[in-house]
Formats: structure tokens, C-alpha cells, sequence
């Protein structure tokens, strides 16, 4: 196993009263994939949203634990929120665009990060396109309303958006589920690719697409980590009867 | 790949993930926060505003003192409105220039009359005569609130019945197609300025309805109360339907399951559990026709009258206020009392809005969650 | 059911329905009596000429033009400062704070505050406190500010429209879906950026609707200006915030009340009030349109 990127240590999360997680510990390795799996409103998405901070939005979340990034404890009240996003990055389930031009959709993270030059712009939101994979189909229409793209290039394109901040880490929250075939499988290619350079969470409800792009699988349930462990070895040989089941379609 | 670290716009240590202060983010919280401030704030204000210009008719009052004091302190009032116009002044303070024509007059004193004008308009708040601007002035307000609870209790009467049977119909029986009609043409109307609605009824509805029931003053509270109604109308209908369509559906549900009809569902389901809606409807409703000015200026005739024939004329406080403090002098008892008067209307609205506000918010949802026993 | 329950029924929904036909009747009949008494004085040149012989005669430019310049200094006082409030209420409060739920109060109060308290407001307030104020300290106590002009009353008018503006702002904040806010935080906005780049962007087409409803709103009303500005006749334009100005609304109160020949000038007025109702109409008519495609695109 590779260096350990993002460790969390008896993470538990209150909703109100309400235990929404329950104690979860966790190594997250550097420059792989990591899925998330397990029934809907099993906890996998909050427990994804509380590794950049993203539940702090939510009124009455409490939270209890540790999560460490690089072994500083993201939840230290000296943690500068803001900065930590640009290095843990998110891809949310619903691709939502700005109702701005593409070329500015992707320069929102660096104009935020003070950089306004027009070339510099140019450059970043190029490599970033391409890396997303999406530049051949958007080059010659950048200053479209990135509302007019299909819902997979849209995907695309706010995974691009994502990487112009250049982030080390990118939390994705089922960012297929609403797409095409054809479009899961264009957004699959990419993750294998950007694990090259970025540590990716991935959260999925779909299980083929958990044992094709990760290396790691979490299973959840209930508000806990059932099992853990290389995906291989999850999807053949699952130490828990209950997660067998799962795996193998008998419930869920 | 190789050149992209050192182009980084944003390297991650230790130090940059520390808790950074940004100015930007502390001020514009701030900043935002005080102006969200100014709206309580305006409320205060007015309040204290409009009340302080009112405090002078406490202040003569309490000063029942020694005479001397007294004729002093009436002095300094005399001087200070003379220093700002000098005609009104004379005409309050100065009985000598006028004593040749006011038989009145001559039978008193000098000292007595402004010695009685002061203690009088505190007195004679409480009369059946408004004559603010008589010699011997008095400024009674029963004729006033007479004059707006008549107008209210007749505006009301009309808006408070149609508003609500045209929020049911759209609420219960209308196509959705005619629904999407009325609420924009209500809200089209609730946007006609008074002014307009005040000229119509001067000029067109007050011919109108002298026509046909033949009575004599062409403007009067009958007018103005109808004119009135069309103002209070939109109110009504949109705070009612908004009330009728919050009822749950269960209830309705529940009700055409047991075998009753549209109309019982509404008549006897939905009505009855929007009642606290429909109530500061009307609270409201009765909010803006008491302090409504240019209606009751155009359309009611204007004479202060304590009388309770609805064919008669009328003078409401609003009006009162809008027809006088354009031509009164700055600082003197006239002055006061119309600020007086704003303070009362004040007053008078902001607890029905706070009827309407918390006794009815309290009650519905209890009655929608079920909190009642 | 039985006959008789079914005649009460058709007789109570038919009363409904004549309810809602009643009040759609006298739209249309106060609209179509205004308009068929103005349009005969009506034309191009009535709305761009003086007034002149006592009023009896001529158009009626002087009150349009100060109409449009009260409702452009009120907009610039009312529509900053109700955006921010608006902003404040969905994206700083806490929905259920002490404040929070003051400021809404104390926002729904302005709302039903009469108008002509308002007035009385901009006398106490605006023209004695501030004004003479402003006089004792910039111009040793001679009379400048501390008299009716046009800044007075736009900001008593501002007041008065300032309820219009934070609702119409806030619900179109509301619009502004959640996803796109956790976007911009999510790629390391702060909280402002977001607001400044993201939530005030979206919500453009409620500060449209906002402002279009608060112009019409202080475009009608008469009583805030009635002695915090508003003149009676003026032979030029005004040229200084220190000045007074006509004004559609008072033009039609005086000219209808005060003048000395009301029947003479019938006409006139007719055609004035018909302006002035046409004006509210078309903004009204406008607001209205584009809330109604704000609330279908959240649909």
C-alpha cells in the first residue's frame, strides 16, 4: 500500500440526536481510488462530505474525532476551511455549472485565487480541460453558457473546474449516477487516468463501477464501516457475511 | 506534469492550511449585518420621530404651575413661533389684533385666552370639535375617529365578504387557467396608486351612486368606504388564499372521502381551518383602509362630523393629516397634535400587525401540527 | 345527494364565482373609464409640454420629469440597501435567530405602516432633525436643507419602498439552488466570493422585479410627498436636490381638489390619471411576467 493520504480516526457524526455516523476509522492511500459503497442513506455521502468540510454548511451537525490530511487534524479549530477546500476538491452527484460560460466556469477557482491574467487564465483552463478530457468538445465554443453542454459534459466540465484549483485530493459524490452509459464510461476513463496525480473518493451506488475504476472499497451500513479492504478482494472474498450479501444483490 | 508544481497557484503546507483573517470576509459580515439593522432601526426611528413631535401637548400640560412660570414659559413659545412666521403667530398668541373682530375674543382677557388655548388643547383632545384653525382653537378628535371607524367599518363590510369568497373560489372551485388569471389581476390591482383609485371615485363613482340612491352631499363616507374597499380588497384576498391553499390536502382528502361535495369541503373543511389566516386578513385589511390618506382626502367630503348616517360626510385621521400639516405652522399645537395624531395611527397599526403577526401565526400552527387538544 | 343540497351548493359556488367576477369587473371598468376619459387629451405633445395658464391649460411634463427623478433617487437609496437586508435574511441568519426573525418583523411592520406616516417621518426626521441639522452645522443656521425638496421626499419614499425590495430580492435568493452555492465553497470561495460572484448574479432578475415594483409603488404614491417635497406648480425644472418638484400623483390630487376650476380642467385630469394608471399598470404588468418565469424555471 502506498503512503496513507487521509486518515480518520472514530469519526462519528450527530444529526440533531440523530446518529448519522458511528465511529469510523479509515486509511485513505495516496494516488488511488477509494470507493465508497453500500445501501442508499448508509452514511457514505456525509461521511465523504466530512473529509473538505462540507457538512459544516448543514445546521445541527455535530461532529466527533479526527480527520487527518496529510497528519494535520482537519477539524483543529486552526484550520483555515477555505484553503483546505482548494487541496480536498469535490464532485458533486448533480452537475451543477455556473450559468456562465464554460471558459469561466473554469476560471472561477483561479480568478478566486487572485489570478487574472488573460494568458495565464487561457493556460490553466486549457490543461485543465484537457485533462478532464472534455477540451476537443468544448475549444471552439469556450465562451458558451456551460448550460448548453449535455449533462455528461457538463460532469466533465465541473470535474475540469475542479482541477484548475489544483487540488491534491477529489472527493467525488456519485458523479455518474445521473448519466448515460456511454458518459459513465467517458467519467470512468477519467478517473483512471487522474489517479495518476490526485488521491480520488469516490462515492458509488453502483457496484460494477466501484470494482472497475477502484483500488480500495469501504463498505457501509447503518451509519458504519462494515468492511475494508483492497476491491479485489471485497468483491471475491468479503470477510463479512454482510457484505457478501450486499455485493451480491440480496439486499439494498 | 513536471513543470506543474512549481506553476502552483497555491502550494499546501502546514502554514497555508493555518486559519487565515480575511478583511474582505469580516467586513462585508458586518456590513451587511448593520444594514439588515436598519430596518428595526426605521421603525424605531419613526416611532420616536413621529411621537416627538407630538410631546409638546404633554409638556404644556404638566407645567400647571406657579401662573408666573407659566406666562413666561408661554413667552418663549409666543417668541419662537413668531420667529418663524409671523402671521401665524399673531393669529394664536396676539388676541389684540384681532379682538375687533372676534366678539369672542373681546370678552376675554388676553392672559386667560392663552392660558386657556394651551390647557384646552389637552382638553379638548377629547371633544366633539375639530376647529383648528378657529380663534379659539379645539381640537377634538372623537369627529375624526368617528369619521375613520365609519369609513373602516363600511370599506370593510364590502371588501372583507367579496375578497373572501373570491380567495375560495380561486382556492377551491376555479380552473387553474382562471386562478392564473384572477391572482395576477388582483395583484395587478393591489398596485393601483390611491391617488387613481381616489379620482375615480371623486369624480366617477360619487356621481354614480348619487344617481341612484339621491341623496344630497355627492362625497361622503359611503363613497369613500366603497372606493376604500378596492384597496382593501387585494390584501384580503391574496393573505386569504394563501391561507386557503396552506390548509393540508388530508384534510380535504379526508372530507370527499367521507362522501362530501366540493362545496361542503370548502364551505365546512377548508374555511373553518383557515379561519386564523382570513382573521389577519382582515386585521390587515382594516390596517390599510384606517390608514389609508388619499382616498379619504378625495372621495369622503372632509367635514368633521360625529354622526353615524352613511350618506354623510366624514373626515378621517389620515386625511386629517395629509388635508392640514401642509399649511400649518412648524412647532405650534396644531402642528403637534396632527404628529399626535400619526403617533395614534401608528400606534393602532403596528398592534394589528402584531395581532395579526403572532396570535394568528400561533394558531395555525398548532391547528396544522396538531399540538391541539 | 339530495336536489336541495345541490341547488345550496350551485347557489354558494356561483357566489364565489361572482365574487371573483366583481373585482375583475372593476379592474376593467376603472381602467376602461380612465382611459376612455384621457385619451381624447392625450398625446405626444401633452406629455412634453409646460402647463400654462394657471393650469388650465398645456401638458404636463414637469410632474413626469419630477416623477422620474423622485423614483431614480429613491431606486438608488432603496434598492442597495434592501438587496444587502435580503442578503442578510438568507445567507447570514440563522433562520430561527432572535434577530433574524426582528428584522422580518420589522420588515412586514414597514410594509403596513401608512403611507402618510411616512410623510410625517420625512417632516420630523428628514426635514427638521437632518435638515436643520445639516443647516446649523454647514450653513450657519440659514435655511436650505430644513425645507421640502426632492432628496427629502425620495428618501421618505425609499422608506416606503424598501419592504418591496428585500422580499422580491429574497425570494429570488431562494431561487439560487443550494448545489451552485456548495460548487463555489467546494473550489474554495469564501463565503462573500460566493455571495458576490454566485448568489447575487443568479438573483439579478428579483432585483429587477424588486426595483420595477418599487418605482411603480413610489411612482403612485402621493401621501409620503405631500409636504416633504411635492410643489404645486413650478415654472422650471429642478435642478438641485434642494429643490421641490411636480409630481404626477399630487398633480391629479390638487388639480382635482384644490384648483379653481375643477369641471374646466376635467379633461386634463382625466388624461394625467390616466398616465400615471397606465405607468403602475405596465411596471406592475412587467414584475409580474418576470416572477412568473422565475417561479416556472424553479418548477
Amino acid at each position: 500500500m502506498k503512503e496513507v493520504k487521509i486518515k480518520t480516526r472514530d469519526l462519528t457524526l450527530f444529526y440533531g440526536a440523530k446518529m448519522a455516523l458511528n465511529s469510523i476509522s479509515l486509511d485513505i492511500p495516496e494516488k488511488e481510488v477509494t470507493a465508497f459503497i453500500g445501501p442508499s442513506g448508509c452514511g457514505k455521502s456525509t461521511f465523504l462530505r466530512t473529509l473538505n468540510r462540507m457538512n459544516d454548511l448543514i445546521p445541527n451537525v455535530r461532529i466527533t474525532g479526527e480527520v487527518l490530511v496529510d497528519s494535520l487534524n482537519i477539524y483543529d479549530k486552526q484550520i483555515d476551511v477555505v484553503n483546505l477546500r482548494k487541496k480536498v476538491g469535490m464532485v458533486f452527484q448533480k452537475s451543477n455549472p455556473f450559468a456562465k460560460s464554460i471558459f469561466e466556469n473554469v476560471a472561477y477557482g483561479p480568478r478566486i485565487n487572485g489570478i487574472n491574467h488573460k494568458a495565464r487564465l487561457e493556460e490553466i483552463v486549457e490543461s485543465s480541460l484537457k485533462k478532464a478530457f472534455i477540451w476537443e468538445e468544448v475549444k471552439d465554443r469556450l465562451q458558451d453558457s456551460a448550460m448548453g453542454l449535455s449533462g455528461g459534459q457538463q460532469q466533465r466540465m465541473c470535474i475540469a473546474r475542479t482541477l484548475a484549483v489544483e487540488p491534491e485530493i477529489i472527493l467525488m459524490d456519485e458523479p455518474a449516477s445521473a448519466l448515460d452509459p456511454i458518459s459513465t464510461a467517458k467519467i470512468e476513463e477519467l478517473i483512471f487516468e487522474l489517479k495518476k496525480n490526485y488521491t480520488i473518493v469516490i462515492v458509488t451506488h453502483n457496484m460494477q463501477q466501484a470494482a472497475r475504476v477502484s483500488d480500495h472499497t469501504a463498505f457501509f451500513y447503518i451509519g458504519e464501516l462494515v468492511e475494508f479492504g483492497k476491491t479485489k478482494k471485497i468483491f471475491t472474498t468479503p470477510d463479512k457475511k454482510h457484505t457478501e450479501e450486499y455485493i451480491t444483490g440480496r439486499f439494498g | 506534469m513536471d513543470n506543474q508544481t512549481d506553476k502552483k497557484a497555491f502550494v499546501f503546507t502546514k502554514e497555508s492550511l493555518k486559519k487565515k483573517f480575511r478583511w474582505s470576509e469580516f467586513l462585508s459580515e458586518k456590513i451587511i449585518t448593520g444594514v439588515a439593522f436598519l430596518s428595526i432601526a426605521i421603525i424605531v426611528l419613526i416611532f420616536f420621530f413621529v411621537f416627538k413631535e407630538s410631546l409638546p401637548i404633554f409638556q404644556t400640560r404638566k407645567k400647571e404651575a406657579p401662573k408666573v412660570e407659566q406666562v413666561q414659559k408661554q413667552e418663549q413659545y409666543g417668541e419662537k413661533a413668531k420667529g418663524q412666521t409671523n402671521t401665524s403667530g399673531q393669529e394664536q398668541y396676539g388676541v389684540t389684533t384681532k379682538d375687533t373682530m372676534m366678539i369672542e375674543n373681546q370678552v376675554q382677557t388676553a392672559d386667560t385666552v392663552t392660558h386657556g388655548s394651551d390647557e384646552a388643547t389637552f382638553k379638548s383632545l377629547a371633544g366633539k370639535h375639530w376647529l383648528p384653525v378657529s380663534d379659539n382653537p379645539r381640537y377634538g378628535l372623537i369627529p375624526l375617529f368617528v369619521g375613520t371607524l365609519k369609513i373602516t367599518l363600511i370599506a370593510m363590510l364590502f371588501a372583507a365578504p367579496i375578497a373572501i369568497l373570491a380567495a375560495l373560489f380561486s382556492a377551491a372551485f376555479a380552473p387553474y387557467w382562471l386562478r392564473e388569471l384572477i391572482k395576477p389581476a388582483i395583484e395587478l390591482l393591489a398596485g393601483f396608486p390611491s391617488v387613481v383609485i381616489g379620482f375615480f371615485a371623486l369624480m366617477v363613482m360619487a356621481t354614480f351612486f348619487q344617481n341612484i340612491f339621491g341623496y344630497d352631499g355627492r362625497l361622503n363616507a359611503f363613497v369613500g368606504g366603497v372606493a376604500m374597499a378596492l384597496a382593501a380588497i387585494p390584501i384580503i384576498f391574496t393573505i386569504t388564499e394563501d391561507a386557503l391553499t396552506a390548509v393540508p390536502r388530508t384534510y380535504t382528502e379526508a372530507s370527499l372521502a367521507l362522501g362530501a361535495s366540493k362545496w361542503q369541503t370548502a364551505l365546512f373543511v377548508i374555511l373553518p381551518a383557515a379561519t386564523p389566516g382570513i382573521f389577519a386578513a382582515i386585521l390587515l385589511g382594516i390596517g390599510r383602509v384606517f390608514g389609508e390618506t388619499m382616498i379619504a382626502l378625495m372621495a369622503t367630503g372632509n367635514a368633521a362630523m360625529t354622526s353615524v348616517n352613511p350618506f354623510e360626510s366624514v373626515r378621517t385621521l389620515a386625511a386629517t393629516i395629509g388635508a392640514e400639516m401642509a399649511e400649518v405652522v412648524f412647532g405650534d399645537t396644531h402642528y403637534n397634535v396632527l404628529f399626535l395624531i400619526g403617533s395614534l395611527l401608528f400606534i393602532f397599526n403596528f398592534s394589528l400587525n402584531a395581532l395579526a403577526e403572532f396570535y394568528v401565526k400561533g394558531k395555525l400552527v398548532k391547528r396544522f401540527q396538531g399540538k391541539q387538544s | 345527494m339530495s336536489r336541495r343540497n345541490s341547488i345550496t351548493g350551485g347557489f354558494f359556488i356561483g357566489l364565489t364565482a361572482f365574487s371573483a367576477f366583481l373585482i375583475i369587473a372593476a379592474i376593467i371598468i376603472l381602467l376602461t373609464v380612465i382611459i376612455i376619459g384621457g385619451k381624447g387629451t392625450f398625446s405626444w405633445e401633452f406629455l412634453t409640454t409646460f402647463p400654462y395658464d394657471g393650469m388650465m391649460k398645456g401638458g404636463i411634463f414637469p410632474a413626469i420629469y419630477g416623477t422620474a427623478l423622485l423614483v431614480l433617487i429613491m431606486s438608488v437609496a432603496a434598492v442597495p440597501f434592501g438587496t444587502i437586508t435580503a442578503i442578510y435574511l438568507t445567507e447570514y441568519a440563522h433562520e430561527k435567530s432572535k434577530l433574524a426573525q426582528t428584522i422580518r418583523f420589522a420588515v412586514r411592520t414597514l410594509a403596513t405602516v401608512p403611507s402618510i406616516i411616512f410623510g410625517l417621518f420625512g417632516l420630523g426626521f428628514f426635514i427638521k432633525f437632518v435638515g436643520g441639522g445639516m443647516d446649523t452645522v454647514f450653513f450657519g443656521g440659514q435655511l436650505k436643507w430644513a425645507q421640502p425638496n426632492i432628496l427629502w421626499a425620495s428618501l421618505t419614499m425609499a422608506l416606503l419602498t424598501l419592504p418591496v425590495v428585500i422580499v422580491s430580492v429574497e425570494e429570488a435568493i431562494r431561487t439560487v439552488p443550494r448545489e451552485l452555492r456548495e460548487a463555489s465553497l467546494a473550489l474554495g470561495a469564501t463565503k462573500w466570493e460566493t455571495i458576490r460572484r454566485i448568489v447575487i448574479p443568479g438573483s439579478r432578475s428579483g432585483i429587477m422585479t424588486g426595483t420595477i415594483l418599487a418605482v411603480s409603488r413610489g411612482a403612485g404614491e402621493v401621501a409620503p410627498i405631500l409636504f416633504t417635497g411635492a410643489a404645486y406648480y413650478l415654472a422650471t425644472l429642478p435642478t438641485s436636490l434642494s429643490d421641490q418638484f411636480m409630481n404626477l400623483g399630487y398633480h391629479i390630487y390638487i388639480m382635482a381638489t384644490q384648483s379653481s376650476n375643477v369641471d374646466q380642467t376635467l379633461p386634463i385630469q382625466f388624461a394625467t390619471t390616466m398616465v400615471l394608471l397606465l405607468l403602475t399598470f405596465t411596471l406592475n404588468l412587467t414584475a409580474v411576467i418576470i416572477r412568473a418565469r422565475l417561479r416556472r424555471k424553479v418548477k
